[in-house]
């Protein structure tokens, strides 16, 4: 009986932190194409509801009528496994995201950790995807995104070697109550415009998304995908932007604190600046999709290896040696 | 503590259970499949007796990079249908010798730790390591790794390196002829060098590119 209501409680938290995710990975794809068509004067979807707001239900009702085709030819378990594994991976992330200092589903020691692990793990989808579909471009789109993918994870785990510096924990309401004097933006600045490029890179967004370069690869990974499977590639591939910008406002935006410690604005609930923070980096996410062009493989490789990683691994000396000379370093 | 049973025993019977597909399935790439899902689930383990330091590490280490790198090559090689096994075809028998001596090693390494943990506990905790209880699992390993054991911990990343490096080393190879693009050129052309306007004589063409 006692099992039994712990686990009613349980799932009864984990609703309430998912359904506001789904559906705000629809909203936020709405928001991605609306953002998209402004900057290139177009109007974007307007016809679904007011301001086009209903739009991805609409997809998502066709998806979900659509018939799944699934090739002769492929290895059909994997095939099915692929979508799964990549909305579950991008879905379980967000156990361990602080909205306020009490609203976290698990508060647990190592949570920038598991952030990092389970991200990290994001790429097994694509991968089984596109082997699994048993043809040429998907298996293309794959190979490309495997080598980007654990490139990128390179530096950004240096990123957060730096945040961890100044912090002393890993556990991420810690890090977000060490930035109440000062967001690690202000110190972090340059680390802070690699890791939002790193991010991009992490979740295959423009000007990073060789898997997929419709141009080239028709559309990578997921050509072979139909109806609610590619639907679920798309749902978790959003999530997992989602799930970027709220990493990169809770290390560098200081996550759920207000940003002026003053009378009106401390009233206002933590996860509500967590939100608008999270909205603030995703409208940069959709500004860049709009005005930058694609990069090209070499080029993207040399970024990640030969720049990223040096200005990295330089900053953790840097961070470190100022710290250790000014007796900043945080005690535990 | 029926519920921590239940556990160990589901991720243990995972892990034996993939461990085992990972020699047995025909496909390659499948075995690769089934290694990712016995360390996730080793990690599950380590998660379980509260080392969650290692299990994360475990994870990120091995499931996100290792495995991405073995899948890598495993579907790169072309090696997914492997068509005669090694018992069944007659002449590729060469390496059971070498694998039967490194199996009986590792048997009896297996034998002598776990009897060891078994009948002489004594044997096993004769290090003086002092570990504080009610700290973060980090926060110890961090104590000890940097402080008493900083040398063991250097010279490690150095072999490391070392051992980097004799890769790259092992695997370059210099190619003759190669076309290559220099990225600071690329980007610092300016317009005025890149257009030239030319008058052009009406019927009789200009002669460009020599």
């Amino acid at each position: 009986m006692e099992y039994l209501s712990i686990v009613f409680q349980e799932t009864y938290k984990i609703l309430f932190l998912l359904i506001p995710v789904l559906v705000s990975v629809a909203m936020i794809v709405w928001l991605d194409r609306r953002v998209w068509a402004f900057v290139q004067k177009r109007r974007g979807p307007n016809v679904v509801g007011p301001f086009g707001l209903l739009q991805s239900l609409a997809d998502a009702l066709k998806y979900i009528f659509k018939e799944i085709i699934i090739p002769a030819s492929s290895n059909k378990v994997i095939f099915i496994l692929a979508p799964i594994i990549t909305m579950t991976l991008a879905l379980t992330a967000w156990a361990v995201i602080p909205f306020s200092e009490s609203k976290v589903l698990a508060n647990i020691n190592v949570g920038i950790l598991y952030i990092f692990a389970v991200s990290s793990l994001g790429v097994y989808g694509i991968i089984m995807g596109g082997w699994a579909s048993n043809s040429k471009y998907p298996f293309l789109g794959a190979i490309r995104s495997a080598a980007q993918m654990v490139s990128y994870e390179v530096s950004i785990g240096i990123i957060i070697i730096n945040v961890l510096l100044c912090v002393g924990s890993l556990n991420l309401n810690d890090i977000v109550i060490a930035q109440e004097n000062m967001w690690f933006i202000f110190p972090l600045f340059p680390m802070f415009v690699i890791f939002f490029i790193s991010a991009l890179a992490e979740t295959n967004r423009p000007p990073f998304d060789l898997p997929e370069a419709e141009a080239e690869l028709v559309a990578g990974y997921q050509t072979e995908y139909s109806g609610m499977m590619y639907a679920m590639f798309w749902l978790g591939e959003y999530a997992n932007i989602l799930l970027m910008c709220a990493l990169g406002s809770i290390l560098f935006l200081g996550g759920w604190l207000s940003p002026i410690d003053l009378y009106p604005f401390n009233l206002i609930p933590g996860f509500i600046w967590l939100i608008f923070k999270i909205l603030f980096l995703f409208m940069l996410f959709a500004l860049v999709k709009a005005i930058v062009p694609r990069y090209r493989y070499d080029q993207l490789m040399r970024l990640g290896w030969k720049i990223f990683l040096p200005l990295s691994l330089t900053y953790v000396v840097l961070t470190a040696s100022f710290l250790f000379y000014f007796n900043l370093l945080p005690t535990i | 503590m029926i519920a921590h049973a239940i556990f160990f025993y589901i991720f243990s019977i995972i892990a034996v259970i993939s461990a085992i597909m990972v020699t047995v399935s025909k496909n390659t790439v499948h075995s690769v499949f089934f290694l990712i899902l016995d360390f996730i689930s080793i990690s599950c383990l380590f998660i379980m007796i509260g080392a969650e330091f290692l299990g994360m590490i475990m994870l990120i280490v091995y499931v996100g990079a290792v495995a991405v790198l073995f899948l890598f090559v495993v579907m790169m090689l072309n090696v997914a249908q492997q068509k005669n096994q090694w018992f069944i075809s007659k002449e590729s028998s060469g390496h059971i010798p070498v694998g039967l001596v490194i199996s009986v090693i590792i048997f009896f390494e297996l034998i002598i730790v776990i009897g060891g943990w078994k009948y002489k506990p004594d044997l096993l905790n004769s290090t003086n390591l002092f570990i504080e209880k009610g700290v973060s699992n980090t926060h110890s390993l961090g104590q000890v790794l940097y402080t008493d054991y900083i040398h063991v911990f250097q010279i490690s990343g150095m072999i490391l390196l070392i051992a980097m490096i004799g890769a790259i080393v092992l695997t370059f190879r210099q190619r003759e002829g190669v076309k290559k693009q220099s990225y600071l050129k690329q980007i610092s052309r300016e317009r005025a060098e890149g257009v030239e306007v030319l008058e052009v004589a009406s019927n009789r063409g200009i002669k460009i590119d020599d």
